[in-house]
């Protein structure tokens, strides 16, 4: 039998390891290459500026890759559940085929829409290929829960072995049968979004740092893997959150959206590696990889993962209910200028260090503001390039000690730790460039500079720029004891003993 | 289902099960049965069943498993089972959680069951706290239920400050009438938590007073308007004191000595916390004799202490041998006093360093190992050690660290070990498997 294919496009925004796409185009007549623009994901709230051009480009780059293929792409607007079973009567589908997605809301979208597909006699197929394992059986292989340790989920991956080997993207050879209808108001009908089709203010755009796309994916990719002493020297931690370019690869947005497959990036390095002597996970550029694998798996095993109540393995915390310090910390005026300087470019370009990640995660929740982790989740999933449901999540509940980690006595100060890496503040001076003339000694704590100082600088503390928010010294110490209060809250609940130790001693 | 009047709510702070289930499978069970019962509130057809001949005892054993909200659901179920409610063992244990609703994540205790509490049960009450959030109101409606227990035999107290110290905020004279409602009813205090508390000298007094020979566990750190000669006084007529907390400027010679004197009992925790207000703050200093009448009469006692010191503020501390067993810097602290700590702290157990300098503690660790032959906990945070003089360090303590928790980045690979074998050295030394503790790449 010969089929009508529709191909649907999420996440996997690439032609390469696309193993669904290849499924799509076995016994294929015609193929509908579709991208739905979904109102529930693609509005102003969950996309901000940044993250919402990169899709755009994701999806031009796409679009003409499909067109080298005598294919195109076309993006539809509307919800999935009403979108499809037009697509599905207007174009006689008789297959639909997409890639796997665990999300909580991808799972129920696409049970709708498949059993919509089955009343419409289509048959639907999925690939898993934007994982480098496949979750469930990852859990399967833990006991049917998911590790909570990264150590014992690289055993789990040891006894799985490497990951699948990627798939080619499909040629003209695959095409040859494969007829894409395509009509004269293609553009019109299935246009390509706009930058400002969401509401976004275009003027605010920043100069793109990091163009989005399948091609610019895999040409950072080559130009990355040629430095093999520096892939194979890698540990992310000794890369320094404040250098004033990217110290990483910054692959992530490419990754998070699948313009770059996670298996072709594995088995990149795993060629750059062969034979050398590497860095290895955790830090090494596999470790990365993994990580991401850690946090996937965390988001299938637990319920409730990207919240609080509800969430089986993240500690119930009291956090204060606080509008004016979480604007001052996502509008970038905490007054504490390392902090503001990462908000700030995090907002301008979409991506920061995974430190300067830490060091603001902490600062929002339990090092200073005692601000809820989910806000924070919030405002990364609307800014980074690379923000990703399951990632952003762990991430955040790591970084509260609320999971996975509880060694809250490591708090990050936002006075001295980005001092180790950039005595002179560079970092601070290009994202806030009014204190610009502040001299070394107190451009992390302009507060402490004498009058005269702050004249001569044209920076005043209360007036240019703002007091801090808060005496870092002082409220990082009544956050351990809140911190411990809810832990030992937590042990009376579980009876399990409280994960710290010399805090554990005196709960109350 | 009729409802309680304020029985909806969660005052042990414990989540309920599905009550209603729980009501309507009793309610079949009573259905079941063929006697009648005229005491039941349910239709006279129905049968009664073995749960109503079920003696009171057992039903209060049962109910003391039940968490506060299930128990109110099951009151509702017939008239024993509400008497059974109502029987002041259930009332012995209470944590009273005052919350503003607009400011809070958490629930609050119903008013309706405070009231209630108040009037029907408060001269039960036995064991009892109050968590308040960082609103005044909060701490006001906790001051004013302390004021109502007039018929309150208390045996312990908590006031417990989640976030900031609200209590300060309620106008002292307040506070400090209420507080003095239960030192005085009570006369049998034998726990009481005020940190961060407006409490003061004349109050202390009022406690002692009364409750002299039952006091066995008083915590007041951060309550700034006590003085070294209100707390002494305490020391000196609580003979039974075993747990004691407060701030180092309370801290003297002679309080140590009080709490060494042949009256007393052994101490078994002493708290104290050593925190800079301000930077260049000045602290006093502690005989060596007073530590060693301490050690001398409660040989076991753990003196834990918490440090918030700037680094330069250290001066007075650490020059002499001091037997703290659990220290805890929490701000920076130098190499150099990490130095000292070594040399002066004997019976140490637990130590934990948030965060030191951008220098090796290699030889201040070691020695550590060396001479702190009890140490048996250690946690650092924003440091640095070179993997080898780890690896010696964990040979040197052996198997007796149960627990190591050291973040990655604070091992610096050198030319004898790298990240991944120490984990191996480590561990072999330790006689378990052991990793660093990590934080996830972002």
């Amino acid at each position: 039998m010969v089929h009508t294919c529709v191909h649907w496009f999420r996440k996997g925004l690439r032609l390469h390891d696309n193993p669904a796409l290849m499924a799509a185009l076995r016994d294929c007549q015609e193929l509908y290459p579709v991208f739905i623009l979904d109102p529930h994901l693609h509005n102003d709230t969950c996309v901000g500026i940044n993250r919402w051009r990169f899709l755009v480009g994701a999806l031009r780059d796409l679009d003409c890759s499909l067109r080298k293929l005598n294919s195109r792409l076309f993006v539809v607007r509307g919800k999935p559940e009403e979108v499809f079973p037009e697509l599905f009567d207007k174009w006689k589908v008789t297959k639909l085929t997409y890639e796997y997605d665990t999300e909580p809301y991808s799972l129920s979208r696409d049970q709708t829409v498949t059993t919509l597909a089955k009343e419409h006699r289509v048959e639907v197929l999925y690939k898993i290929s934007h994982t480098l394992y496949d979750i469930d059986r990852m859990i399967e292989e833990n006991n049917g829960k998911a590790p909570l340790t990264y150590n014992r989920m690289r055993a789990i991956v040891k006894t799985l072995g490497p990951p699948k080997k990627p798939i080619p993207a499909p040629t003209m050879e695959d095409m040859k049968d494969v007829k894409t209808p395509c009509s004269e108001n293609h553009e019109q009908k299935y246009e390509m979004p706009t930058l400002g089709e969401l509401g976004h203010d275009t003027a605010a755009l920043g100069e793109e740092q990091f163009p989005g796309g399948e091609q610019e994916s895999l040409r950072r990719l080559d130009e990355h893997m040629k430095r093999t002493g520096w892939v194979c020297g890698f540990e992310k931690p000794q890369t320094s959150p404040n250098s004033l370019s990217p110290s990483t690869t910054v692959l992530s947005p490419y990754v998070t959206f699948g313009c770059l497959s996670a298996r072709t990036f594995w088995w990149r390095l795993a060629e750059v590696y062969q034979g050398k002597k590497h860095s290895d996970p955790p830090v090494s550029l596999h470790g990365q990889l993994l990580w991401r694998e850690f946090f996937y798996t965390a988001s299938v095993g637990i319920p409730n993962f990207n919240k609080m109540e509800g969430n089986p393995v993240c500690t119930q915390v009291d956090w204060d209910t606080n509008p004016e310090y979480l604007a001052a910390w996502r509008e970038a005026r905490t007054g504490f200028p390392f902090i503001d300087a990462i908000m700030t470019q995090l907002r301008q370009e979409g991506w920061i260090h995974h430190l300067a990640r830490h060091a603001v995660a902490c600062f929002l929740t339990r090092g200073d503001l005692w601000i809820s982790w989910e806000e924070g989740q919030k405002v990364f999933e609307e800014l980074l390039l690379d923000g990703d449901w399951a990632l952003n999540a762990g991430n955040w509940q790591w970084l509260s000690a609320s999971a996975f980690f509880h060694q809250f006595f490591r708090v990050y100060s936002p006075v001295a730790f980005g001092k180790k890496t950039d005595k002179n503040g560079d970092y601070i001076k290009k994202y806030l460039p009014l204190l610009k003339k502040l001299p070394a000694e107190y451009i992390y704590e302009p507060w402490k500079a004498p009058r005269s100082v702050q004249q001569a600088a044209g920076c005043i503390v209360g007036k240019d720029y703002p007091h801090p928010i808060a005496q870092h010294e002082v409220i990082s110490k009544k956050n351990i004891q809140r911190m411990k209060l809810a832990y030992a809250k937590k042990s009376t609940d579980a009876a399990e003993p409280p994960a710290s130790l010399i805090l554990s001693l005196f709960p109350l | 289902m009729k409802r309680i009047k304020g029985g909806e709510e969660d005052g042990n702070g414990s989540s309920s099960e599905s009550s209603p289930e729980a009501c309507k499978k009793v309610r079949t069970q009573t259905s079941e049965e063929s006697e009648e019962e005229e005491e039941e509130e349910e239709a006279s057809e129905t049968p009664e069943s073995d749960w109503v001949r079920l003696p009171q005892e057992l039903l209060l054993h049962v109910f003391q498993y039940l968490p506060l909200l299930d128990r109110a659901y099951a009151s509702q179920v017939c008239r024993r089972w509400n008497q059974a409610f109502h029987m002041p063992e259930l009332w012995r244990y209470f944590e009273f959680e005052l919350n503003q609703p607009a400011s809070s994540y958490l629930k609050a205790t119903h008013p309706d069951l405070i009231k209630q509490i108040i009037t029907r049960h408060s001269n039960h009450l036995q064991y009892v706290s109050f968590k308040v959030d960082s609103s005044t109101e909060s701490a006001e409606a906790a001051c004013n239920i302390l004021s109502q227990l007039v018929n309150c035999s208390l045996k312990t107290l908590g006031l417990i400050s989640t976030a900031r110290p609200s209590f300060m905020e309620v106008p002292k004279s307040h506070f400090i009438s209420a507080l003095t409602v239960v030192f005085v009813n009570s006369k049998s205090l034998s726990s009481l938590k005020i940190d961060d508390t407006p409490v003061d000298d004349p109050s202390l007094k009022v406690l002692v007073a009364n409750n002299r020979d039952t006091l066995k566990l008083l915590k007041m750190s951060s309550c700034p308007h006590v003085s070294p000669a209100g707390i002494l006084c305490v020391a000196d007529q609580c003979y039974g004191l075993r747990e004691l907390a407060l701030n180092y400027h309370l801290l003297s010679d002679e309080l140590l000595l009080a709490l060494s004197s042949e009256k007393h009992v052994h101490l078994e925790h002493l708290r104290i916390d050593v925190v800079s207000e301000n930077p260049g703050q000045h602290f006093h200093t502690i005989k060596k004799t007073s530590w060693d009448a301490m050690v001398r009469h409660s040989p076991k006692f753990n003196l834990v202490m918490y440090f918030f010191l700037y680094e330069d503020e250290f001066g007075p501390f650490f020059n002499e041998e001091v037997p703290v067993t659990h220290l805890y810097f929490g701000r920076s602290v130098s190499k150099e006093v990490l130095g000292r700590v070594g040399l002066h702290c004997p019976r140490l157990v637990e130590l934990v360093v948030c965060a030191n300098g951008l220098r090796p503690l290699d030889e201040e660790l070691i020695r550590i190992a060396k001479r702190c032959t009890q140490l048996s906990a250690i946690g650092l945070g924003e440091c640095e050690v070179s993997c080898s003089a780890f690896v010696e360090f964990v040979k040197l303590c052996g198997r007796r660290l149960s627990q190591l928790s050291i973040m990655e980045e604070v091992l610096i690979p050198d030319h004898k070990y790298s990240l991944d074998e120490i984990h191996w050295e480590v561990s072999k030394h330790l006689g378990r498997v052991w990793f660093p503790d990590m934080m996830p790449t972002w």
